[in-house]
């Protein structure tokens, strides 16, 4: 069964996060390396992305003729994803051990930030169905 | 090439300097595409066709060469199996038209193999090239089919290599060679005036190949097809075609003397490092002496290029032992006549820190100004990246903070974001 794991945050998070001290911002993202070595040795990897910041994020909606029509206002309670891991496992259980992991990235002071993952599966193709 | 003939492959790995290829005869195949589908486009009078019946055959011969290891005549055997494969379309096809008289002639007046093979024409990987990086087609479209058309490469490698599912790239060949069939580009090489029309844009396609390897050869890809060796072999056997231009000369000195640098430039962490930060004994001084060989043969002829410019700029950085010893004034004179010859934002942007280098970081600032209001690049990255660098050249590390976070929120590179907010974090003094 494949799971996405989300690392979601407000624009205030990622502001924030460009501010960490020199110290914390390298061990997060050698935690990131690290972990996604991880999920590769330990055979469950499929795909990972990060994504650009929400100052860079853009709502883009059809007018009239099809054209596209771009917003970048965003309330400030919105939730944007920062970056995705899709894994291939063998229970659901075994989809939040591995959530619970990312979770536990350092954030400032090196601590556990122990940041909200959001798990949700990944649906499969026809072929299960046996359609 | 005849030391591969007949061998069977393993244990012949030592004799491939480059990690590149995992089989011992990938280099052979790849060096034998461009000429056998050369032969079959020629004959079929079918471009199209024939590169997906190369195709074909490169597959077969992955698969059957390891265990039945590499024919005598490795060559013949790839127009063979080609050939083979054109044939049964051809027959399939006039199955499908109810034996239509003409289609038939042409099935019954196929020549044997070896007929085909004594029409090989040196010019062919040319006739590829400029077919491939046609004019008609976008930047991306004409890597894609470079890459399997005359570089030989499986459609599944090129994919791998760009992240994409192999279904993608594989529909994106395919419209590439819609495009270059609508277009009626007849198979034969351009006419000399045609030819230097267009040489620009194979050259640009070739940079472009080097340029996407080079950039994301950071990190753990190892199992991905390392672009920027295939680049240079490309521009390498480009070289041997065009061996008195200039500017293809300048473009593989170009390559070497980047690519020397590729092992200095990330860290324990892949974290980047720049030029100069980096160490400067892990540069590849083997690419650095053919590099500045090239370069001293090209720049001996009478007109200077783009390439030969920029192939000049990165011969003196890689010159100096010591980043004190850069030579930046005469960097500077370069970048002036760069701006002269090929004007762009970005050269703008480079021109600017080569002015910052002698006459102060005041000097780039107020050179950069006139990029504000130029679209190409007013919110481009690097923009701000550089902005931030002299600003702390200054000391005025409020203002490169903010440029360093701003850089760090356009630009759509992971490793090269970590390295901007890592910069505005060590300013900022936490």
């Amino acid at each position: 069964m494949k799971y996405i794991l989300m690392m979601t945050g407000k624009k205030s998070d990622f502001e924030g996060y460009a501010r960490w001290s020199k110290a914390d911002l390298q061990a997060n993202v050698s935690f990131m390396r690290a972990f996604s070595k991880e999920l590769k040795d330990s055979g469950v990897f499929v795909s990972t992305e990060g994504l650009g910041w929400p100052s860079e994020a853009k709502l883009v909606r059809a007018g009239k003729n099809g054209e596209p029509i771009t917003d970048g206002v965003f309330p400030e309670s919105k939730e944007f994803l920062a970056g995705y891991w899709i894994i291939d496992v063998e229970s659901p259980d075994q989809a939040y051990k591995v959530a619970a992991r990312a979770s536990q990235a350092p954030g400032p002071g090196g601590k556990p930030a122990n940041m909200p993952i959001e798990v949700r599966p990944v649906l499969s193709g026809h072929a299960d169905l046996g359609l | 090439m005849r030391i591969w003939a007949s061998k069977p492959c393993g244990g012949k790995k030592a004799e491939m300097a480059d990690h590149l290829y995992d089989a011992p005869f990938e280099h052979l195949l790849r060096e034998l595409a461009p000429q056998v589908l050369g032969a079959v486009a020629r004959r079929f009078r079918d471009f199209s066709s024939a590169e997906d019946a190369v195709q074909e055959a490169m597959i077969s011969a992955f698969t059957q060469w390891p265990q039945k290891g590499v024919p005598d005549n490795p060559r013949g055997w790839l127009i063979q199996v080609a050939c083979r494969r054109m044939t049964d379309q051809v027959r399939s096809e006039i199955a499908r038209r109810e034996r239509e008289t003409v289609v038939a002639a042409e099935a019954e007046s196929l020549p044997p193999t070896l007929e085909i093979e004594a029409d090989m024409d040196p010019d062919d990987t040319l006739i590829l090239l400029f077919m491939c990086c046609h004019p008609a087609l976008t930047p991306s479209s004409a890597i894609a089919l470079t890459l399997r058309a005359v570089g030989g490469l499986t459609t599944a490698e090129i994919a791998n290599a760009f992240l994409v599912p192999e279904a993608t790239m594989a529909q994106r060949i395919s419209r590439a060679k819609q495009t270059i069939k609508d277009s009626g580009v007849p198979f034969r090489l351009p006419a000399p005036h045609e030819r230097t029309e267009r040489l620009p844009a194979v050259l640009r396609v070739l940079y472009l190949i080097f340029s996407e390897g080079y950039a994301s050869s950071i990190g753990s890809h190892l199992q991905r097809l390392d672009l920027a060796r295939e680049a240079i072999r490309l521009t390498r056997s480009t070289k041997t075609l065009l061996a008195d231009n200039p500017e293809v000369a300048g473009l593989l000195a170009l390559m070497l003397l980047t690519d020397a640098r590729r092992r200095a430039r990330t860290g324990p962490d892949e974290e980047l490092i720049p030029l100069d930060k980096q160490d400067r004994t892990l540069w590849d001084r083997a690419e650095i002496s053919e590099g500045i060989e090239l370069l001293t043969a090209a720049l001996s002829r009478a007109s200077v290029g783009l390439y030969q410019l920029q192939a000049a700029i990165a011969a003196v950085h890689d010159e100096a032992e010591r980043v004190e010893n850069t030579d930046w004034p005469q960097i500077l004179a370069l970048y002036e006549l760069l701006k002269e010859i090929a004007p762009s934002p970005m050269v703008t942007l480079n021109h600017a820190i080569a002015a910052a280098m002698v006459h102060g970081p005041a000097k780039g600032l107020e050179l950069l100004r006139a990029l504000d209001s130029d679209p190409r690049i007013a919110r481009h990255y690097r923009l701000d990246a550089v902005r931030a660098h002299l600003f702390e050249k200054m000391s005025d590390h409020e203002a490169a903070i903010k440029h360093y976070r701003i850089a760090a929120a356009r630009t759509t590179s992971l490793p090269e974001r970590n390295y901007l907010i890592t910069q505005a974090a060590r300013l900022a003094g936490n």
